[in-house]
């Protein structure tokens, strides 16, 4: 039985919760009826509905929707607060000495049986505290990004099933029920990205982010199978906290490879690592991210930040005695799990950071930094830095889904200034008679929240307004940041805490989370440099070093571009959420503000306690977070802490402040006027490039150094090269392999084999003819054959049988 | 003993007997024939689901078969296997019916048959109700279809190899009489052909195999050993006191089986050969013919999309398990030496089967051949999970029979609801039906996900042993061909397999995109529309089960478990 009362049975509930609310929304009270496309209770959001009927959500079936997944997001958070209070107080939580736990058994197979169970140790208790927040705010958000969406009773029903799956796999205690987890958001990411499904792009990204992710889970489902078949357990505690079974994995050869020196244990840990690969879309898997932009924003933000990506990165840190057996990588041994992950870390974090330099598509930027990002979290699992890769996971979730909701909330505010134009044009313009033409235009002529999602049933004007303004935009992006400026001044609360988020992300200086762990992931990368002069620790120092640099100054031009300067266009210049009061900008502005509180404080619980000054502040009696997230490893594997040293603190105030003061410079000191290309363009011809050396030598220094190589890199080589080039070319040219196969076999299948079965078929067409005479369509003829085989059949049976028994 | 309702000659005998009275019906009363056949089709699902439940309480209940198969694994002794076999039996009624010849009409559900009794109970169900609105002779088909439901039945409980021979045949007749009457026109004689003379080829190798099966156990119980067999066989009760010695009983060839009757060395003369080795691919291959084992398999596409879509439904959902039932319950089980030495080889083609099906089914532009190919690919799997020889593998085989049969019913039936409204099955030409026929298009993708092993659903639990059992049983199998010997190689052939999977989802979601998403073209399709009553019953009963299964594999994975129990103590390895 279960007893509510235990706190090991209160986990088992915290997924439940919005599973359950999954279950009520999709068979319940998500009930919609059809209307013609045109009808206005019918949101548009897309004019490729035109001219059909289309389900819309009963009013009803919409609030009750939102009620129900709502109330099972906030169960699930409360309870998880509930395990975060209790786990923060039991001192030394850890396997060996307390830890919640409880399993039954799920799928019986042979001797043993897959069981299913929780765990709660200090990692899943610090999840526990970042993915119910996060969530919810993502849920409270959606509640006025999707509120005119005629699908949101379904849109409730898939982000609650893709909470559940992330919150099952976090507190999984075996990879088998991680990897449901793990599955099941898959599917969600599917469904949630190809939302929009009659649009082509839409289920196209759909199907390649599911795709490419599938690749990798299938390599990762064989890394489960064998690591069950030389272990014969899937749960993490019998593994993981188990020297002889670890001991055991290194010491045997891999399968097929193992005479090159490869051990099982280093085999499975890759097969393991290429499923994160997929799923933390890293390089060369990284593609299908930023085309899940395709999905509606809350969506990239569940995505980007709470689940799916982190769920990558706290498998690896799940599992990692695993991919540690056999090394030591705080003395510069490495397993090739390690290796790989600190050489793909290290590598995507750069490469994923260079081409966001030239993105222009706001959430496009931030696809790609969330890519670097978890290269960097990668790489720090590589070169041992275990806590502070899990530090950075939990920060980045925080600023990341502020910095993804609040692009949300800018590419809202400016559909809303899209669409206010065009009233202002109905009415100046085309006077009265305006409005015979266009009925359902006249229903949202009041300023209300409405107008901001109706831009597209106005579409059929736009020729009036490209003729009187904007000839140079016939086709108005509200994601695109040239269109933007000035924002700051119309919905200031998203700019500040856009802001808060951007700066966090660029690692800025003391004040905000960003910077506390990535300094952490350098300073361990430093440390163990300097003690074993380990050639990986310096490649990853210098490669993460280059990439926190770069993302400073991404950073400092998204935010300039956007919120600085002036208004660029008409758009930008009446963008807003619809007034102060109202229920889309409460709710799409509230999770904003929370979340920017944690983006700044949720960097000092791990503040190193001989850091100057903040030491002796937030961590007198040492790091609180690594001090408690150290016992979810046995005490002789837990890493050595680091301590201080100037250079990487130093290198990290440089790249930071140098990145955002650059990008300043650049985009934010200098505003872009309307039309005005990309400086950086600008950069490449003479003139600009004289005034430049001129005025400021240091930055063309910088331009030609740093900015000329990395543009000219990210959009020459990273870009068309190698994203565009091998790696689409690879994949079309195993695809087009694929195709080349299936039509040999076809061809195959119709020659050699059909020609072989069709040869005995021939050969008896004359019965075939004799057959069909027969055929009479009476059935009693039928029955009467029939009847006659099976006694002919009897008859032969019992002689022979007859006969051999005589024999 | 009080009288026990004999359930199992009930289920067989219930169609056979509708199959007659709807015969005698007025053919222009035609809802009193469809009511009939789905009163028959409904009371043949409750009494197996009855059967199902049943079974799942013994197995699961404390004390229950699985622990009593644990000690009777630890207390040892000669006969371990067949005991476990007879001790699994349930439902079991045994008649006497040529006794000259040992045949005996002997029947009994164990764990391994019992999940196939209930799927043929729902597809039969489904197959009435998605041929509610055939027109043309309905008297005729309803009637065929009843009688080649029983005939599948008793294929599934039979526990004496003429039985199940009889009611192969049985099943095979009807089958050719359906596609080759109510087919589509274009293909439908030929691919009826086609199944028939593969099937019967195979069936009648195999049936020969049964026959000098039966002879060599008489001989061996002849003997002075296999004497003492037999009667300690009496003794402890595994055979009735009355058996006589040339009998087609299951249990008593699993005796002789397990005693080491098909295990004399010199068999037809040769040195090294024994009757198992000799006997034991053509009786397995030439069931698994049915099963779709490649290079055989080239009958089951033409066959599924030449067939009405009940018809594909109960053929490529039920017919194909028959297969590879028979294949195990006649070839595995009372041949394991031979299974040993051949299941090896075999397993390549079973590869085969999963790859180039999935390949094929991904070139596809005919919305029936890729759910043709996909069962073709997925048949495979089941081979290749008798193939590991073990208990995780077989339990995963098992599983994947039931998961594969309810979830290819359901893509046939979804197939059908589509081309019943579009009138093509050209997958280019359609696109965004699921605005108009949103169950079918949720249902296809459950089914889809299902293909595709996604956890939650039955195809999963199905999978995901067969791939532990299969890299769990490398170590342990070895391959010679000449002077040639291949080791450890099942663990590469799970990753050839577990990739195949990729290209299932990517034949999944392509045909998912290409037809139930995108634009719909309302003048090119006028008449379709959302689905009838009847056709939503259909997607519930095929695609509840399959959330179910994966949710709670308990429901049936233990069950199934205690079915494979036998046959892996057989091949020993319990």
């Amino acid at each position: 039985m279960v007893n509510f009362n235990d706190v090991n049975y209160l986990p088992w509930l915290i997924p439940l919760a919005p599973l359950l609310a999954f279950a009520i929304i999709a068979l319940l009270t998500n009930r919609s009826r059809l209307v013609p496309a045109t009808s206005h209770e019918y949101g548009g959001h897309h004019p490729d509905y035109d001219g059909m009927l289309v389900p819309v959500v009963a009013p009803w079936s919409r609030v009750l929707s939102i009620v129900v997944g709502m109330s099972g997001v906030t169960a699930a958070w409360l309870m998880s607060l509930v395990v975060f209070f209790q786990g923060i107080n039991t001192s030394k939580l850890g396997f060996e000495d307390h830890i919640f736990a409880s399993s039954r058994n799920w799928l019986a197979t042979g001797v043993d049986a897959f069981r299913i169970g929780i765990m709660v140790d200090p990692l899943t208790v610090v999840m526990l505290f970042m993915v119910p927040l996060a969530v919810m705010c993502i849920f409270i958000y959606s509640i006025g990004y999707m509120a005119h969406d005629p699908r949101q009773a379904r849109f409730f029903a898939l982000i609650s099933l893709f909470a559940g799956a992330m919150l099952t796999l976090v507190v999984a205690d075996n990879l088998l029920l991680l990897f449901v987890g793990w599955e099941v958001m898959g599917l969600c990411s599917y469904l949630l990205i190809g939302f929009w499904y009659e649009k082509k792009s839409a289920y196209r990204a759909a199907i390649k982010a599911f795709t490419t992710t599938r690749v990798a889970d299938v390599i990762m489902l064989l890394g489960i199978v064998y690591l069950y078949s030389m272990t014969g357990t899937l749960s993490f505690r019998d593994i993981l906290y188990n020297h002889e079974v670890l001991d055991m994995l290194a010491g045997t050869p891999a399968l097929i490879v193992g005479s090159w020196g490869i051990s099982a244990a280093g085999l499975i840990g890759v097969f393991l690592i290429i499923g994160t690969i997929g799923k933390s879309a890293q390089f060369p898997l990284h593609v299908w991210l930023p085309d899940a932009m395709e999905g509606p924003t809350p969506v990239s933000a569940m995505i980007h930040a709470a689940a799916m990506v982190s769920a990558g990165i706290y498998a690896i840190i799940r599992m990692y005695p695993l991919f540690e057996a056999g090394g030591h990588p705080h003395s510069g041994e490495f397993t090739l799990p390690l290796l790989l992950m600190a050489v793909v870390g290290a590598f995507t974090a750069l490469f994923a950071a260079t081409i966001a330099l030239t993105q222009n598509d706001v959430k496009k930027v931030l696809a790609y930094s969330t890519i670097s990002q978890l290269g960097f979290m990668m790489a720090a699992l590589g070169i041992g830095a275990y806590i502070a890769a899990f530090f950075h996971l939990i920060t980045h979730a925080f600023f990341k889904a502020l910095l993804f909701m609040a692009s949300g909330s800018v590419i809202h505010a400016m559909e809303h200034g899209e669409h206010h134009l065009h009233e202002e044009h109905d009415h100046d313009e085309h006077g009265e008679h305006a409005h015979d033409d266009h009925h359902t235009h006249d229903a949202h002529d009041s300023h209300d929240s409405h107008d901001a999602h109706d831009h597209h049933e106005t579409a059929g004007e736009p020729i009036d307004r490209d003729e009187v303004d904007e000839p140079a935009h016939p086709h108005f992006d509200p994601q695109d940041m040239r269109n933007m400026g000035g924002l700051i001044r119309n919905i200031p609360v998203t700019a500040w805490t856009f802001i808060i988020g951007g700066i966090s992300l660029a690692g800025f200086p003391l004040l905000t989370a960003g910077f506390w762990s990535k300094d952490e992931i350098l300073a361990d990368a430093w440390f163990v440099w300097s003690e074993t002069s380990s050639v990986v620790h310096v490649f990853v120092f210098t490669m993460l070093v280059m990439a926190a640099f770069l993302t400073a100054f991404y950073t400092a031009r998204q935010l300039s571009m956007t919120f600085l300067g002036n208004h660029r266009t008409e758009e930008a210049s009446h963008a807003g959420l619809g007034g102060p009061r109202n229920v889309v900008s409460i709710t799409m502005q509230l999770p904003l503000v929370i979340l920017a509180f944690f983006a700044i404080v949720a960097g000092f619980v791990g503040v190193p306690p001989d850091f100057p000054i903040f030491g002796s502040i937030f961590a007198p009696e040492g790091n609180p977070f690594f001090n408690f997230v150290k016992y979810s490893l046995l005490t002789e594997m837990q890493p050595p802490k680091p301590p201080f040293n100037a250079f990487p603190v130093l290198m990290s105030f440089l790249v930071a402040l140098g990145g955002l003061y650059l990008g300043w410079r650049m985009y934010g000191r200098n505003p872009l006027k309307a039309g005005e290309p990309d400086p950086m363009t600008k950069i490449l011809s003479p003139s600009v490039y004289r005034l430049l050396q001129n005025k400021y030598y240091i930055d063309e220094l910088y331009v030609a150094i740093f900015i000329k190589p990395a543009k000219w890199f990210s959009k020459n080589v990273v870009v068309v090269f190698i994203d565009k080039g091998i790696i689409d070319g690879t994949i079309h040219l195993i695809a087009r392999v694929f195709t080349w196969i299936g039509d040999l076999f076809k061809v195959l299948n119709l020659w050699l084999i059909d020609g072989v079965g069709d040869g005995i078929p021939q050969g008896i067409a004359k019965f075939g003819v004799w057959f069909k005479r027969i055929q009479t369509g009476q059935v009693q003829q039928y029955m009467l054959l029939v009847l006659v085989a099976i006694l002919l059949m009897g008859l032969i049976f019992v002689v022979s049988a007859g006969f051999f028994q005589l024999s | 003993m009080s009288f026990t309702f004999p359930v199992l000659t009930a289920i067989i005998f219930i169609p056979i007997v509708a199959a007659v009275i709807i015969l005698f019906m007025n053919p222009k009363q035609r809802d009193l024939i469809r009511g009939t056949a789905l009163s028959t089709a409904l009371v043949l699902l409750g009494l197996s689901a009855f059967v199902y439940f049943s079974y799942n309480g013994e197995v699961n209940r404390a004390g229950g078969l699985l622990e009593s198969q644990e000690e009777l694994v630890v207390n040892g002794g000669d006969l371990v296997a067949s005991q476990m076999f007879k001790d699994g039996l349930r439902f079991e009624e045994k008649y006497n019916w040529v006794d000259t010849l040992g045949i005996s009409y002997h029947v009994a559900v164990d764990g391994l048959n019992a999940p196939m009794v209930l799927l043929t109970g729902m597809v039969a169900v489904a197959g009435v109700l998605i041929s509610w609105r055939i027109e043309d002779r309905i008297r005729e088909f309803m009637a065929f279809f009843l009688l080649l439901v029983a005939g599948v039945y008793g294929v599934f409980v039979a526990v004496d190899l003429f039985l199940l021979f009889f009611f192969y045949e049985l099943a095979i007749f009807p089958m050719y009489l359906l596609i080759a009457g109510w087919g589509w026109v274009k293909l439908r004689e030929y691919a009826a052909m086609k199944l028939t003379l593969y099937i019967l080829i195979g069936s009648v190798i195999a049936f020969v195999g049964a026959i000098a099966m039966v002879i060599t156990a008489n001989s061996f119980f002849n003997t002075e050993a296999g004497a003492a067999v037999f009667a300690q066989a009496q003794q402890s009760g595994l055979l009735s006191t009355t058996a006589p010695k040339f009998s087609f009983d299951i249990i008593q060839l699993t005796v002789a089986a397990e005693a080491g009757a098909f295990n004399a060395l010199g068999y037809f003369g040769v040195e090294t050969l024994t009757f198992a080795t000799f006997w034991f691919p053509l009786i397995f291959i030439g069931f698994a013919v049915l099963a779709g084992v490649f290079p055989f398999h080239n009958w089951s596409p033409d066959g599924h999309v030449a067939a009405p879509t009940a018809v594909s439904m109960i053929h490529a959902g039920v017919l194909m398990k028959l297969g590879a039932y028979a294949a195990l319950r006649t070839g595995v089980q009372l041949m394991p030496e031979g299974a040993q030495a051949h299941l090896p080889w075999i397993v390549f083609l079973t590869l085969v089967n999963v790859v180039y099906g999935a390949f094929i089914a991904f070139r596809q532009r005919d919305f029936k051949y890729v759910i043709g190919f996909s069962s073709v690919s997925h048949m495979g799997l089941v081979s290749m999970g008798w193939a590991s020889m073990n208990v995780i593998g077989m339990t995963g085989a098992g599983l994947q029979m039931f998961s594969h049969g309810a979830m290819t019913a359901l893509f046939f039936g979804c197939v059908g609801m589509v081309y019943d409204r579009a009138h093509t099955r050209d997958i280019p030409s359609l696109g965004g039906f699921i605005k108009k026929m949103p169950w079918v298009g949720f249902a296809f993708i459950i089914g889809g996900l299902a293909s595709m092993g996604m956890p939650g659903l039955s195809g999963f639990i199905a999978e995901f042993p067969i791939f532990m059992g299969m890299w769990a049983a490398s170590d342990s199998v070895t391959l010679q061909i000449g002077g040639f010997t291949l080791s450890n190689y099942y663990s590469i052939m799970v990753i050839i397999a577990a990739l195949a999977i990729v290209i299932t989802a990517a034949y999944v979601l392509r045909v998912t995109s290409q037809v139930f998403f995108g634009e719909f073209d309302a003048e090119k399709y006028p008449e379709v529309g959302d689905i009838a009553i009847t056709d939503r019953v259909i997607l519930l009963l095929l695609g509840i089960p399959l959330i179910l299964v994966g949710m709670m594999p308990f429901l049936m994975a233990p069950m199934v478990q205690a079915g494979v129990n036998p046959v892996v103590a057989m091949l020993g390895g319990l």
